[in-house]
């Protein structure tokens, strides 16, 4: 049962800190939760398959499949990252100003919102199908009971949920004023450490060769298995030894993010902020 | 033009690597890991052959390998390990970490 509680915990943390997030950054967007939820949804239904199909999937590209898929989802996640941060950049301001000044529906922000669905369900069902693999992996061999089982999986879950909804009122706390800045920066870091963890996946799967020396190892500090090194694991995409490829894909990830919000978000002209209503 | 460059680089980037070396066979039962100790040469990259002969699937991670591969139950999967120092490298069966360990010595 403990065991069940550990990694259901470990997993759920690791995707609900992302849905925090991404419920953060989108505080104020009318639908949000449709988008979410779709996306958890999606995510549970993804992480059921890739489970069941855990064989056929690792299978495919003569035994790279997993490895593939894997860097795919991330890079697509990556992507989703980028584009909603650019987009916030260039439109973010005016939307706010808008919805508090007429409080009208606004339409432009569903398509960020598709992205950002996209991202809640890339990262349940990376952590859902390890949670469905590793109970369906005790239920099978019937060492615990399944009551055992069972609570065991729903009290982390439980506490699991309960982090990451710490961590979404947490940045709730934030002035409405600056959680743009601090959400799109997490968002920022989020996708330089899925884009680092892709890079891992491709060099597993043996299309990534060279720089793969190990550049610094922190794990005397902070072991990346311990439960603080798996939440900054999430967050910042901690590594306790990165490689030399890693720490680019990092590196270039929050460079293109940086620049591109800079280049396409033009600086909304800037007007004095209103006095208050 | 654009696409067609573009297939024509997924076509090419798709096909498999070659692996380094002759695997190395390693068989998950009971979820425990045959040899449980592997030896390898220090700084040449190695591969290693997972056999699971057990119904359910495992993860084969290791922080230190930075690897993480799911091998479904009854089927396997090739694991490859990067050049290392020499040294101790510690693994574990994720979902069954209390027996299911094992270390690839790098020398």
């Amino acid at each position: 049962m403990l065991s069940a509680l550990l990694i259901v915990f470990r997993e759920v943390i690791e995707a609900g800190l992302i849905v925090g997030i991404v419920l953060a950054a989108t505080q104020g967007v009318p639908r949000r939760g449709r988008a979410v939820s779709g996306g958890v949804l999606a995510g549970v239904l993804g992480a059921c398959l890739v489970a069941a199909f855990a064989g056929e999937l690792a299978a495919l590209f003569q035994g790279n499949g997993q490895e593939l898929f894997n860097a795919s989802i991330l890079l697509l996640a990556v992507t989703m990252l980028t584009w909603h941060n650019v987009w916030m950049a260039s439109h973010g301001r005016e939307m706010a100003r808008e919805l508090k000044a007429a409080g009208h529906d606004v339409v432009t922000g569903k398509r960020t919102l598709a992205a950002l669905g996209v991202v809640v369900g890339v990262a349940v069902l990376r952590e859902g199908s390890e949670v469905v693999l590793f109970l369906y992996g005790i239920a099978a061999q019937g060492g615990t009971t399944n009551a055992g089982l069972l609570a065991g999986g729903a009290l982390g879950l439980a506490a699991g949920a309960a982090v990451s909804a710490l961590m979404y009122f947490g940045l709730l706390t934030i002035p409405a004023g600056r959680l743009f800045q601090v959400t799109s920066g997490l968002i920022t870091l989020l996708a330089a450490g899925m884009a680092a963890q892709a890079v891992l996946f491709l060099q597993n799967g043996g299309y990534i060769e060279g720089l793969n020396v190990t550049i610094w190892d922190t794990s005397w500090l902070l072991r990346e298995d311990s439960i603080p090194g798996r939440l900054l694991h999430t967050l910042i995409g901690y590594v306790e030894a990165p490689d030399g490829a890693q720490i680019l894909a990092y590196i270039v990830t929050i460079a293109v993010i940086l620049a591109l919000m800079r280049l396409i978000g033009k600086p909304v002209p800037r007007t004095r902020p209103q006095p208050a209503e | 033009m654009k696409r067609a460059i573009l297939s024509l680089l997924l076509l090419t980037a798709v096909p498999v690597p070659a692996l380094a070396a002759d695997p190395i066979k390693v068989t998950l039962q009971n979820h425990k890991f045959t040899p449980s100790e592997i030896h390898v040469k220090a700084n040449t990259p190695a591969v290693i052959a997972l056999t699971n002969k057990d119904a359910t699937a495992e993860e084969f991670d290791s922080t230190a390998l930075k690897v993480e591969k799911v091998v479904a139950g009854n089927s396997s999967g090739n694991v490859r390990i990067r050049a290392l120092a020499p040294g101790r490298y510690p693994f574990v069966g994720e979902y069954h970490a209390d027996t299911a360990k094992g270390v690839v010595v790098a020398e």
